[in-house]
């Protein structure tokens, strides 16, 4: 019998062979779809801090003293039986943590897909047909996914720089008066927009997030699975509202740091004491 | 009688895996009652009396379940009509006067044969790592000492339709298995015979798809694409099943 | 033409059916006892190549590697999945007797020896009807999503006719679902390694050597290269060859090329006249039309067939009146109506047509007219029954069957006859089997509805893998054949020159204009019915039309890549060898039985007469080479269980 090579058209050479089973749960770790459901439960990790901050950022509208008094109370998380800002860090780095995987399974699950469709043909990093293709079902919010991401990502590094670290020059940065920070950094027109921006971009990542899962962790039952593409919409619908509302508002003079009784106070312990003070009388006025 | 359209096609061709392709362009007239392929046959007579090489596309039972046709037709997987395989497709659904794009399937792991032919040879390498019940000839009990919920057996069916064709890869951004692989999965993993290999099934069949295809992202393109318009649903069955059977205790399996 | 040699009641010594002995309901059972048997540890010892891997050839690799044989399967097919057996949608039957109707063994091997016109082997049959049951077990363990009513147990249908419920089905695709579980049975074996599957892989030649098998011949479409492969016994599944018709609901790759490769190297050819037609398919639109689609034969329950009375009425068939309409089925066979057997069925379209009476464009057809059904349980509950069946002929046609009646005409759907084989399914070549459609065994003139997706199965999982250990167990310690033996070094060089042969021709049409210019001579001349003349017309017209595609065929491209041309010319080759062949075989039968209708041969009332004194045989006959035609075996046929009746629908 004539010996041949095998022939790859009868038989597929992988290309992404198979790896040694690592030890549990690392194991879950080496398949896209193991992956994809880390993606997505850190995604509701994420999904939820996003929820979080925006409710908590709310508290700006009850104006700086309730917005001081807020912060500090997330620095207080864990009360007396947790050393100060203790807490906060371990969300934060929980919160690191899940950025961390959420990324790299992005990142490698794309890489995947890319060289899947290497073969085929590959424009912009993306399957292409020569021909065109006509995208059904997929939508814009699927699509760009690997562009929304890096934008959001971008963004976050900007927001804290912006808003955390107090890095940026367009605010005179006052650590602990989040309302002066705010109120001057989004009262700037150009960062104004970069926050309406990403944060369109942040809706538009979890209105197919969301969604995705849904699928992605397999929670399916046809008694309610008419509702999954709704909760992601009304969920993206409610975040893109709340956070856009600040830039808006800002710039429209609702959020003003004139409204800010201790904008006068650019040194921390000062500015604490004078909002400490208000709060103080407030107590007594109720 | 027949209505006849005329159409001009760009048709790819590529002479075979390793070389690059381009598109070549055709006129064809052809009666409306004419399918897609036939109008295909009669461009190819039409080359091979000119002495040109026909161009090389599969088909085989023309009636929309051996799967064997492809074909990307204007952008989308079997051409434009909801829930047909190309074979199914009549040029009524075109104009006269209409340009027509014809492609091959398009994957890493679908390599071209010759113009619009691909090998979808590892759709059955998924197949072979998992995609049966491990019962011998002869040993099989009567067909009715399993009940089977009705509910449960057209389920499993839904599933079981899918007829191999992989126009969910090709329609796929990610190039993307997980609608073919899902349903074969499904079909057995839905069924009480299926329950003894249920997690080992899943974690074969879903470990070898990822040797050939790309991840899914959820996008939704395979099930438009789908002949058969099998339902995401699956997708999303076979996720659970996949993680489950990572962190499942084997030996109570038997249990679910 | 009178038969007055004795020889005629005997079979010929070259056909030894190797019926044991006994009584017909035990024989199976004894048989498999009296079998010589292979040692576990031995099977491996032995290599058996399954060409095909449709529902025959999957069932029989699968069983065979389960058993530990060393298999290579062969299939043209990218999968086995792609097989023809994909496409049948009806049913398959299963003595079960879940639904409690009085169905058994006994009456499915009746009704089949009965529906297939008293011209198939009793022993055969019963067997086939035995394993029956359990080709269902196996099937549902294997996952296959048959059909089940609300308490979760197998649902049936009757189908075709039958007086009894003993059809399973899934939904329209039977033939898938069962295939689907064929092919997992294969791939567990693939993925085990007891079996080697060559996919894009066409067998070409069967190899003998001193008078036994000892491999095949194949070209790999991919790269058309000529290889060898031996073995110790090969089994073909190669299918039924409907498409020497060029029009037929086959798929477009079915081939007669395998098992008449197989013919030429010793291989009988049994019966090829029989082709069963089938009634209810929708007419040809053009010239080009490629292949016909089937509809369920189910819609004549609730549809009327009718043509108009006049000729040539070139009306819309809603602007035709009542009284000149001709509801012919109900006019001439007032007991079954619209629901005689396929045969008669199809025959009368044939007659209404031929007359001038068809309807259609290209007054091809006869119409299903459902508006009484419509008024009568109102269009919802029609859409419910065979909505599927509506849509597929709009999407085909372009009409709305509702609307106006649908049009049908009968079209090749399975071919009865094919290679010889005895009760082991051995041919006459030793070594060599046949089993599935390939084979000429069970359905003798006419297959019963959902019979066919039995048989395969039947022979495949149950009845192949056990006779072939008999024929093995003898050849223990015998090693196969080198491929670089003479045999096969000969049988490749062959090959390889007839692939240039037509590569050099460079003519000016091609394959597939061959193809449709044989296949309406054999639609006219060999088709619903036969007369003497007709026949010796195409036998003079067949041969002229060989001669010219030999010389003026064009195939384009080369041998080193997939070339489907290539691979077509043979094919065609083949059909025109065959072509012959069925003439000659309906031009000898001078009887009408099941799906073989001789003008010459009928009663007063015009209905089929069989003729049980001179051809109560089966016709095998016998490749003599190239240039000499074959000569006729004949197998007579006993009938010990099934008293012979002439069939009557009046
Ligand atoms: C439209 C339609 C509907 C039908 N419905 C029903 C029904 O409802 N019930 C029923 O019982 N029957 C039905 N039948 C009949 C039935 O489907 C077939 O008779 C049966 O499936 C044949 O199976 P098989 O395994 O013998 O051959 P096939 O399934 O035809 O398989 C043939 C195999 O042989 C291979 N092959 C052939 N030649 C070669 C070669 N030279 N080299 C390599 N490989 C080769 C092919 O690749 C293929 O794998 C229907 C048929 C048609 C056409
Ligand atoms: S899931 Fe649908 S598109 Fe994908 S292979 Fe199956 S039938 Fe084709």
């Amino acid at each position: 019998m004539a010996q041949t090579m095998p022939n790859p058209l009868r038989h597929p050479q992988p290309i992404r062979p198979r790896k040694k089973a690592a030890p549990f749960p690392l194991n879950i770790w080496q398949s896209a779809v193991g992956r994809k459901w880390i993606m997505a439960l850190t995604g509701i990790g994420l999904l939820g801090f996003v929820v979080a901050h925006m409710i908590g950022n709310l508290h700006v509208y009850e104006g700086p003293a309730k917005l001081h008094e807020y912060a500090e109370a997330l620095r207080d998380l864990g009360g007396s039986i947790i050393p100060r800002t203790y807490l906060l860090w371990v969300l934060r780095f929980g919160l690191i943590a899940m950025f961390g995987l959420h990324i790299a399974a992005a990142y490698s699950t794309k890489e995947m897909s890319r060289k899947a469709s290497h073969g085929a043909n590959v424009v912009d990093g993306q399957k292409s047909y020569p021909g065109g293709q006509e995208y059904i079902a997929s939508n814009y919010a699927s699509r760009t996914m690997r562009w929304t991401g890096p934008i959001i990502l971008l963004y976050l590094v900007f927001h804290l720089a912006d808003l955390t670290w107090g890095w940026l020059p367009h605010t005179d940065y006052v650590r602990g008066d989040p309302y002066h920070n705010l109120s001057t950094s989004l009262g700037n027109l150009p960062v104004a927009i970069i926050y309406i921006v990403a944060n369109v971009a942040l809706a538009i990542h979890i209105f197919h997030g969301a969604w995705s899962m849904f699928q992605s962790l397999g929670i399916n039952n046809p008694k309610y699975n008419s509702a999954r593409r709704g909760i992601a919409a009304g969920l993206a619908g409610l975040i893109l509202i709340g956070n856009l509302s600040f830039p808006i508002l800002t710039q429209a003079g609702v959020i003003d740091d004139d409204s800010n009784p201790c904008a006068q106070f650019t040194d921390t312990e000062e500015n604490a004491e004078c909002f400490e003070e208000i709060l103080a009388t407030e107590g007594h006025s109720e | 009688m027949n209505n006849e359209i005329n159409l001009t096609l760009e048709v790819w061709r590529q002479d075979g895996p390793n070389e690059s392709g381009r598109f070549e362009t055709y006129d064809a007239k052809v009666s409306e009652d004419a399918s897609f392929l036939e109008m295909l046959d009669l461009v190819n007579e039409g080359l091979i009396e000119d002495d040109r090489q026909p161009i090389t596309f599969e088909s085989d039972c023309r009636e929309g379940i051996c799967g064997t046709c492809s074909l990307m037709i204007n952008g989308e997987a079997h051409g434009p009509n909801k829930g047909q395989a190309t074979c199914q497709l009549h040029m009524r659904t075109f104009k006269n006067g209409d340009h027509i794009t014809v492609e091959p399937f398009r994957a890493t792991s679908f390599p071209i044969i010759k113009d619009l032919a691909v090998s979808r040879a590892a759709l059955d390498s998924i197949q072979q790592s998992g995609g049966y019940i491990s019962v011998g000839t002869g040993s099989a009990p009567d067909a009715n000492l399993v009940p089977v919920p009705k509910e449960a057996a057209e389920m499993a069916f839904d599933a079981a339709a899918c007829i191999g064709c992989g126009a969910c890869v090709a329609a796929c951004p990610n190039s993307a298995a997980q609608l073919f692989t899902a349903a074969k999965i499904q079909h057995l993993n839905l069924l009480p015979q299926g329950q003894p290999e249920r997690w080992s099934r899943t974690e074969n069949m879903v470990d070898t798809m990822e040797e050939f295809f790309g991840t899914c992202t959820n996008h939704g393109e395979c099930h438009e694409a789908c002949p058969k318009e099998i339902s995401l649903d699956f997708i999303a069955f076979m996720n659970r099943d996949y993680v489950k059977a990572k962190i499942k205790n084997r030996t109570l399996s038997g249990q679910r | 033409m009178t038969m007055t040699d004795t020889s005629v009641r005997t079979t010929s010594p070259a056909l030894d059916s190797k019926v044991p002995t006994g009584d017909i309901d035990t024989m199976w059972e004894n048989h498999k006892f009296s079998m010589k048997l292979v040692n576990p540890s031995n099977k491996r010892k032995f290599t058996v190549i399954v060409v095909g891997t449709g529902l025959a050839g999957s069932s029989a690799a699968a069983t065979l590697g389960e058993l530990g044989y060393n298999v290579k399967a062969f299939t043209f097919h990218d999968s086995p999945r792609r097989a023809h057996s994909i496409a049948a949608q009806g049913g398959i039957n299963g003595a079960k007797n879940y639904q409690n109707d009085g169905d058994s063994v006994y009456r499915l091997f009746y009704d089949t020896v009965k529906g297939g016109d008293y011209r198939s082997r009793e022993a055969n049959v019963y067997r086939l009807a035995e394993v029956s049951t359990n080709i269902i077990d196996q099937a549902t363990a294997q996952g296959v999503p048959f059909a089940r009513e609300y308490g979760g147990m197998l649902d049936n249908r009757s189908f075709g006719g039958a007086q009894v419920s003993r059809t399973f089905y899934a939904r329209g695709q039977t033939g898938q679902q069962l295939l689907i579980g064929a092919y997992s049975a294969l791939n567990r074996q693939i993925e085990a390694g007891s079996v080697e599957m060559y996919n894009r892989m066409e067998m070409l030649d069967v190899v003998v050597k001193d008078g036994e098998t000892v491999g095949i011949i194949t070209r790999d479409l991919l790269t058309g290269e000529v290889e060898s492969h031996s073995a110790h016994a090969v089994v073909l599944a190669t299918g039924g060859y409907g498409n020497v018709y060029y029009l037929s609901t086959n798929a477009m790759t079915c081939n007669v090329t395998a098992a008449w490769r197989a013919h030429r190297k010793g291989a009988f050819f049994a019966n090829p006249c029989y082709t069963q037609i089938h009634p209810t398919c929708i007419p040809a639109s053009d010239d080009h039309q490629s292949k016909l689609t089937l509809m369920s034969e189910s819609l004549r329950n609730d549809g009327r067939i009718w043509v108009p009375k006049a000729f040539d009425d070139d009306r819309l068939a809603a602007d035709i009146p009542e009284a000149e309409r001709d509801y012919y089925l109900e006019r001439k066979y007032p007991a079954f109506g619209n629901l005689v057997p396929r045969d008669v069925a199809s025959r009368n379209a044939k007659t209404v047509v031929d007359e001038g009476r068809g309807v259609g464009p290209l007054k091809n057809g006869v119409f299903l007219d459902f508006e009484d059904a419509i008024s009568r349980y109102g269009k919802e509950e029609i859409a419910a029954r065979y909505g599927n069946l509506f849509d597929m002929y709009a999407n085909i046609t372009g009409e709305d069957p509702y609307n106006r009646p649908m049009r049908i005409y009968p079209a090749t759907h399975y071919t009865m006859g094919g290679l010889w084989v005895d009760y082991q399914l051995m041919t006459t070549i030793p070594g060599t089997y046949a089993i599935g459609e390939a084979n000429f065994s069970d359905h003798g003139a006419n297959r019963l509805g959902a019979s066919a997706l039995m048989q395969g199965l039947a022979d495949g999982y149950f009845v192949l893998p056990y006779t072939v250990g008999d024929y093995l167990a003898d050849k223990l310690g015998d090693d196969v054949v080198p491929t670089s033996d003479p045999v096969f070094v000969e049988a490749e060089n062959a090959i390889r020159d007839e692939t240039a042969m037509w590569l050099s021709v460079k003519g000016t049409k091609s394959p597939e204009y061959y193809h449709r210019e044989l296949g309406k001579i054999v639609q006219n001349e060999i088709g619903m019915a036969r007369d003497k003349n007709g026949l010796e017309k195409a036998l003079s017209e067949i041969p002229a039309l060989e001669e010219e595609f030999k010389k003026n065929v064009r195939v384009m491209g080369d041998n080193t890549s997939m070339n489907v041309e290539l691979e077509k010319v043979g094919r065609v080759a083949d059909f025109f060898e065959l072509a012959t062949l069925k003439a000659r075989d309906a031009l000898e039968r001078e009887e009408s039985c099941g799906g073989h209708f001789r003008v010459e041969s009928q009663t007063e009332e015009g209905e089929a007469l069989r003729d049980d004194e001179n051809f109560r045989h089966v016709s095998a006959w016998e490749w003599n080479g190239q240039d000499t035609s074959q000569t006729l075996h004949k197998e007579q046929l006993e009938f010990d269980y099934v008293a012979l009746t002439q069939r009557s629908y009046k």
